[in-house]
């Protein structure tokens, strides 16, 4: 299990043989190793990244950090290792860096999405609405509901318009196509969730097919 | 440094210079193009009428009348490998960025829109 804590840049495009690749391009790491929870204190193992530097803390946090001898950093996130050797691995206090991955290996991306705010049902499940002209009173509205006397309800659950967006998603086997490991940058194929500046995760693939 | 900095860092390899010229040039741009497994250069001459957008987005069209008074248009990716070689043939002064109003004039007028350009050597 790897993984890197980044903030999304935007997309961009690269050539490669003649054809043009989207890009999404991340400042990834340096991470550094915060905490390392074992299964006889914590009752797990997992590993805390901390990423980007934090200007001010809570007593609490500070002295967190201090434990680790590191500067406050801003964001704190853990990696779950399943397999408790591998957390002889990691020191507390170790830097890790986007030379963890290689180009041409596929990586699952974390990101939380832009928030949306209440969205109808077109926007938020991809309902087609009705015809546009042609005098047609029905244009963005959801259609039926359901059934009539039998049910006599709506099921839990029917696909309404509501709050939309600022969700947490993860998307699947990305490819790494470039790494600049000076500038902490890693450029991935397509498109990754969230805003430019938000906060990404970046791991290894959970659904590898081969 | 911006966001948008670093971002070009990352595409930075990937910039090339192309011979300096502007909408209204003449120019021939050699294309790469494979077919049935063979590679060969295909040469498109026409008048630039845009160039648009920046870094590795960039692109610029090139329209030229083909046989049979057809207007033809291409819009080459500026940085795109395929594109091996552009040379300036004409160069013209031209008071409007974007020439789309060539695609209206019709035969006699342009010769006269042509005329109306100087040379800017």
């Amino acid at each position: 299990m790897k993984m890197l804590l980044g903030r999304k840049l935007g997309m961009t495009r690269l050539f490669k043989d003649d054809t043009v690749i989207p890009i999404t391009v991340v400042q990834a790491g340096p991470c550094y190793v915060v905490q390392k929870k074992t299964p006889q204190v914590d009752g797990y193992s997992a590993v805390q990244l901390g990423f980007d530097g934090a200007k001010k803390l809570n007593k609490p946090l500070d002295g967190h950090f201090k434990k680790a001898q590191l500067k406050p950093l801003r964001f704190l996130r853990e990696m779950r290792v399943h397999d408790e050797n591998e957390l002889t691995s990691y020191e507390v206090g170790q830097q890790i860096k986007v030379d963890l991955f290689q180009v041409g290996e596929k990586v699952d991306v974390i990101g939380w999405t832009k928030g949306r705010g209440f969205s109808g049902a077109m926007k938020r499940w991809g309902f087609s609405g009705g015809p546009r002209a042609h005098g047609a009173k029905f244009h963005r509205e959801l259609g039926s509901l359901g059934q009539h006397t039998e049910p006599a309800k709506i099921f839990k659950g029917k696909k309404m318009p509501g709050r939309y967006g600022n969700e947490r998603v993860t998307v699947h086997n990305l490819e790494v196509i470039k790494l600049d490991v000076e500038n902490n940058l890693i450029a991935l194929k397509g498109s990754v969730p969230g805003a430019r500046g938000s906060l990404v995760l970046i791991r290894s693939p959970r659904k590898t097919r081969k | 440094m911006s966001m948008d900095n670093l971002v070009r860092i990352i595409e930075k390899d990937q910039y090339r210079e192309l011979p300096d010229f502007r909408s209204g040039d003449t120019v021939r741009v050699h294309v790469k193009v494979v077919e049935g497994g063979k590679e060969r250069t295909q040469v498109f001459e026409g008048i630039v009428i845009s160039i648009r957008g920046s870094g590795l987005g960039k692109t610029f069209t090139v329209r030229k009348i083909a046989s049979g008074g057809v207007g033809v248009e291409r819009t080459f990716p500026y940085h795109a490998p395929v594109v091996q070689k552009v040379e300036v043939v004409r160069k013209t002064l031209s008071r409007r960025a974007k020439l789309y109003y060539i695609r209206d004039v019709k035969g006699k007028l342009k010769l006269k829109e042509r005329k109306e350009k100087e040379s800017k050597e």
